[in-house]
């Protein structure tokens, strides 16, 4: 019941939605289509601090991640639907996430498990820390919590069944034209750059260039 | 020493595991099957034998009085009050400094009056350590159960602010009854007190 | 600036012991320091390191830190080395000048010097003169400044100490990222030039792992027919056998090892940078998060370092309460690891999901006493959080005499004998007690290599000396015996367990009133227990404020990671896997 209720509220691209047989049909191969693919989402085998653990006792029998058609653990991207980013992000270790979440074949998606993927958590302050995983590859869904119980994430990954229910099959990006970007590879120089902000740093350096030596020349 | 024999006694531990699942299956037979809501405790204890798993999301553990997620505030439904001073103790004791404080101002006499303005707790800072439930003078603030609390982005739903930390009374003493014990009683103990000074000073 | 109060004032106390024959042999170059220990001159430093080793019987060496006393205008690295038979440490340091910072290194007298020797260089920017690879360890290599100096401020830098006074009593929520200049955790030096990105760091690794091999090469007999060239392979930091984000880059000679180089950092949260700001209490939640599998005795290692300094010792009951959590843990630990050994042997995730469930059950009884199922955050300085109905002690009893026996037993009888499991772990990954107590190993590792070392015994804290165990010991330090001694352990954990269990009295949980702004009297104390991954560390360092003056973290995951190199060379690739499973480590205690 509950699947054929949310049926009637998925959105429906505006151009289509006079069209009544398409739009019919287009739900129709929508819901047929996200309903084979939302039970099996094979997360990748990847855990980066504390909530892995709690990863790892949602995979095992207790909490038991296979009721939900998760439990295949992909070590390799290449085979891997979700990626749990589970635990504190480092300016270290995000160019690795970057380039895996690359690798990863469309349709993906991202759940960031517990407050430190999710906004650097309790080590937000810390040098070596990313605010934030969001800051560089799409979030579906967060999971708070430091860190969240089994059951936190499994509802996490509830809420992504939600998602990937109201999908539809002729709005979702990767069957649409051309190649979908990859997102470019943080650098690691005198600390994290984001090539995507790198007329930005460049700006505000010069900025602070000019500040420093307008004081300077003051104090001279 | 016959080789294979510990391969073979391993395999007799894997086949013991998988065989007493089904004999749990049995021992619940004529008490209305196994996951029953009654007998969860029972299967998640010491004594369970075989693979014991919670169904979430159609039951879910039992939660110890002691556990803590994300701290919510207690509103006062007898006095309908926040029952906060805004001391600000949370604030400063707090390890990862996610909670924000604005005392609130009396309009008329400008001076600051003991409720909070507004309160921030950045879930998505909190480290659930419960140190602000811990050293609050007040029982103002409390760990929350809820774990349920995922979300599609985080900069509206995690950022929690008054109105939405804000719970009454009775949703605490439903989940912390003997935390809400002690308070009456010291309540209690209050009013007995006060009491009897007012009775001293009557008959002064 | 902050002050360190560090009081000159304080009465030199008189040499005595070891600390007077040392100053016999070596004179002035030896002179006494503030609170604890010996100031040795660096000119003399390595000989008197040698005596020491070797005259004295200091063999291990169990931390190396340095602290920045920057109002004094120099750097101090301390050295704690302890005997093996037992007792107190020698302490002993060494100065050199902000300006300077340079000190000769002791990896010659004591190989477990190199990674925190090269952790200071990281971290605090001190030279270790003659070290062989003095290379960042848990940055990267170009990364601007060296965090731990106290005149260097990290990207969201608010205030010197916590608490912020933005957060009360006009505290309106500001995201740390919108109150910064450069709108993000980062910061660049006014001399950089964007346009020469080029992250070179990946590179300098393989470059060196390739000239080592080169140089070496000589020193192999090839056959003549057959022209073979060295490989570089890399592993990590994402591959599902690292135990988390650990990376090692191996120099294999078909598929043997020649080199192995243990990379690191991928999950440096800046613990101890973060501990400085914090105020005493504060620091414990985050200890949590040091080994988040054994939670419970990092608070404990802690709650002892602090309660040094102040001079308190816990009420009975809480003393108990405090055994009966560390013990608890290293059950949880133990499993965990064998477990995941098992799992990085290829037998996937079974025994893993048996270690497992045994652990949800310890678990269940750790958030029923302190609130959550890993981060227990449980010890306060005097004392525990919370006391534990007479319910829990019958569930814990439950366990402890029942449940958990069955478990450890079953488990043996599942691997113990198996004949894979002895074909993969015999005879791989040996390390000689020699070897073991020259790179400074500790726990189980050590002890797998017949050094019956065991800080519970060797130097008794808490009310372990009340106790009847033993300690656990193997003599052929492989992959295989390091399993063992973690089943002889779980045994020896139980039987404290249940003598615990039936002996704890009833009583206070807590000395004293609970406060959350203690004052701590300025001095040093290094604190250690024994933690189910080796000896866990706290050298703390009060100038009387609120806050730690300096907080380091002697880590035994990464420590016993010093030895990987020695116990990996000349074994093949699928080894490597299971030699790291059996030395246990926990990434979050590694990089800290």
């Amino acid at each position: 019941m509950d699947e054929l209720r949310d049926l009637n509220t998925m959105p429906v691209p505006s151009e289509l939605s006079n069209n009544v047989f398409v739009t019919t049909i287009d739900r129709f191969v929508s819901y047929i289509y996200n309903w084979g693919r939302k039970r099996s989402v094979w997360p990748m085998m990847f855990g980066l601090a504390c909530c892995a653990i709690e990863m790892i006792c949602a995979a095992a029998s207790r909490f038991d991640i296979a009721r939900f058609g998760s439990e295949l653990m992909r070590p390799s991207p290449r085979q891997a639907d979700l990626m749990i980013v589970s635990g504190t992000v480092t300016k270290k270790m995000v160019p690795q996430i970057v380039r895996l979440y690359n690798q990863m074949p469309e349709p993906k998606y991202v759940i960031s498990m517990g407050a430190c993927a999710t906004g650097g958590g309790p080590f937000k302050e810390g040098y070596n820390v990313v605010s934030g995983i969001d800051k560089f590859i799409p979030v579906d869904v967060y999971v708070p919590g430091c860190p969240p119980r089994p059951e936190a994430l499994l509802q996490g990954l509830l809420k992504l069944y939600e998602k990937i229910e109201r999908q539809s099959v002729r709005a979702v990006p990767w069957y649409q034209r051309g190649e979908s970007e990859a997102i470019p590879v943080p650098i690691l120089g005198p600390d994290l750059i984001d090539p995507r902000r790198l007329p930005e740093i460049r700006a505000r350096l010069a900025e602070l260039r000019a500040r420093q030596g307008s004081s300077s020349e003051s104090s001279s | 020493m016959i080789y294979g024999l510990g391969i073979l006694k391993g395999l007799g531990v894997t086949l013991k595991h998988f065989i007493y699942s089904y004999i749990e299956d049995v021992r619940y037979l004529f008490e209305g099957g196994r996951y029953q809501p009654r007998h969860l405790p029972a299967r998640q204890g010491p004594r369970a034998r075989g693979v014991f798993t919670v169904q979430y999301p159609k039951e879910k553990l039992p939660l110890p009085e002691n556990f803590r997620y994300i701290p919510f505030l207690v509103y006062d439904t007898q006095e309908n009050k926040i029952k906060c001073t805004s001391c600000g103790i949370c604030a400063k004791v707090c390890p990862p400094q996610c909670i924000w404080i604005v005392r609130g101002t009396d309009p008329s006499t400008g001076r600051p009056k003991p409720e909070p303005e507004a309160f921030y707790i950045d879930a998505t800072i909190c480290m659930s350590c419960g140190f602000c439930a811990e050293f609050c003078p007040f029982d103002a603030i409390k760990m929350d159960h809820n774990y349920e609390l995922s979300s599609y982005e985080r900069y509206e739903s995690l950022l929690f602010d008054l109105p939405r930390l804000l719970k009454p009374d009775t949703y605490h003493a439903q989940i912390h009854p003997s935390d809400w014990a002690r308070e009456l009683a010291e309540k209690e103990a209050e009013k007995a007190k006060k009491g009897e000074k007012a009775a001293a000073h009557t008959s002064a | 600036m902050t002050a360190p109060t560090k009081a000159k004032a304080v009465p030199r106390a008189e040499l005595k012991g070891d600390l007077a024959v040392l100053k016999e042999k070596f004179g002035d170059a030896v002179q006494p320091a503030e609170y604890e220990g010996v100031v040795i001159a660096n000119d003399v430093l390595l000989e008197a390191a040698r005596f020491i080793r070797d005259e004295l019987g200091y063999r291990y060496l169990s931390s190396l830190t340095a602290v920045d006393y920057i109002q004094e205008g120099y750097f101090e690295v301390v050295y704690h080395a302890y005997r093996l038979e037992g007792g107190g440490p020698l302490v002993f340091k060494a100065r050199t000048p902000r300006d300077v910072a340079t000190v000769p290194s002791l990896v010659s007298v004591w190989p477990g010097a190199d990674f925190q020797e090269r952790e200071a260089w990281d971290l605090m920017g001190i030279r270790f003169a003659g070290h062989p690879n003095l290379k960042r360890i848990l940055l990267w290599e170009g990364f601007h400044g060296h965090p731990l100096r106290k005149d260097w401020k990290e990207p969201y830098y608010e205030e010197e100490h916590k608490p912020f006074s933005s957060r009360w009593p006009s505290g309106h929520h500001i995201r740390a990222e919108d109150r910064v200049f450069w709108h993000d955790n980062v910061q660049y030096p006014l001399d950089w030039d964007p346009d020469q990105v080029e992250d070179t760091s990946d590179e300098l690794l393989y470059i060196g792992m390739g000239q080592f091999a080169r140089a070496e090469t000589g020193e192999l007999v090839e056959p003549k027919s057959l022209r073979t060239e060295r490989l570089v392979v890399n592993m990590g930091p994402q591959h599902p056998s690292t135990h988390g984000v650990f990376r090692m880059v191996v120099t294999l000679d078909g598929e043997t090892i020649v080199r192995l180089e243990p990379v690191m950092g991928y999950l440096h949260r800046n613990h101890e940078k973060i501990g400085e700001r914090n105020m005493y209490l504060q620091n414990m939640p985050y200890t949590d998060r040091l080994d988040y599998i054994c939670s419970m005795s990092n608070n404990l290692g802690y709650a002892i370092a602090v309660e040094k300094l102040l001079g308190i010792r816990p009420p009975e009951r809480a003393e108990y309460l405090r055994v009966i959590m560390a013990e608890f843990t290293r059950i949880v630990n133990h499993l965990w690891a064998i477990g995941f050994l098992l799992n990085d042997l290829g037998a996937f995730f079974t025994p893993a999901l048996y270690a497992i469930e045994e652990r949800e059950l310890i678990l269940d009884l750790f958030e029923e006493a302190a609130g959550s199922r890993m981060m227990c955050n449980y010890m306060r300085f005097g004392g525990v959080a919370h006391d534990v109905s007479d319910d829990w002690i019958a569930r814990a009893k439950e366990l402890v005499y029942n449940r958990l026996p069955r478990a450890i037993e079953e488990l043996d009888r599942y691997l113990t004998h198996n004949e894979l499991i002895k074909a993969r772990c015999q005879g791989v990954g040996v390390l000689p007690p020699d070897l073991a107590v020259a790179y400074s190993t500790a726990g189980p590792v050590l002890r797998a290599s017949g050094i019956p070392y065991d800080v519970r015994r060797a130097e008794p804290y808490s009310i372990y000396d009340r106790f009847d165990f033993d300690v656990a010991v193997r003599y052929n330090g492989d992959v295989y015996d390091r399993y063992l001694i973690r089943i002889d352990e779980m045994w020896q954990s139980l039987r404290i367990l249940r003598q615990a269990l039936d002996q704890i009295p009833k009583g206070e949980i807590q000395a004293g009133k609970k406060q959350y702004m203690i004052r701590v009297p300025a001095g040093q104390a290094y604190g250690r227990v024994e933690n189910p991954k080796g000896e866990l560390g706290f050298y703390i360092v009060s100038d009387g404020s609120p806050n730690p003056y300096r907080y380091h973290i002697r880590a035994p995951s990464f420590i016993n990671l010093t030895a990987l190199n020695e116990m990996c060379k000349g074994h093949k690739v699928a080894d490597v896997v299971v030699i790291l499973g059996s030395i246990d480590i926990v990434l979050g205690e590694v990089d800290r």
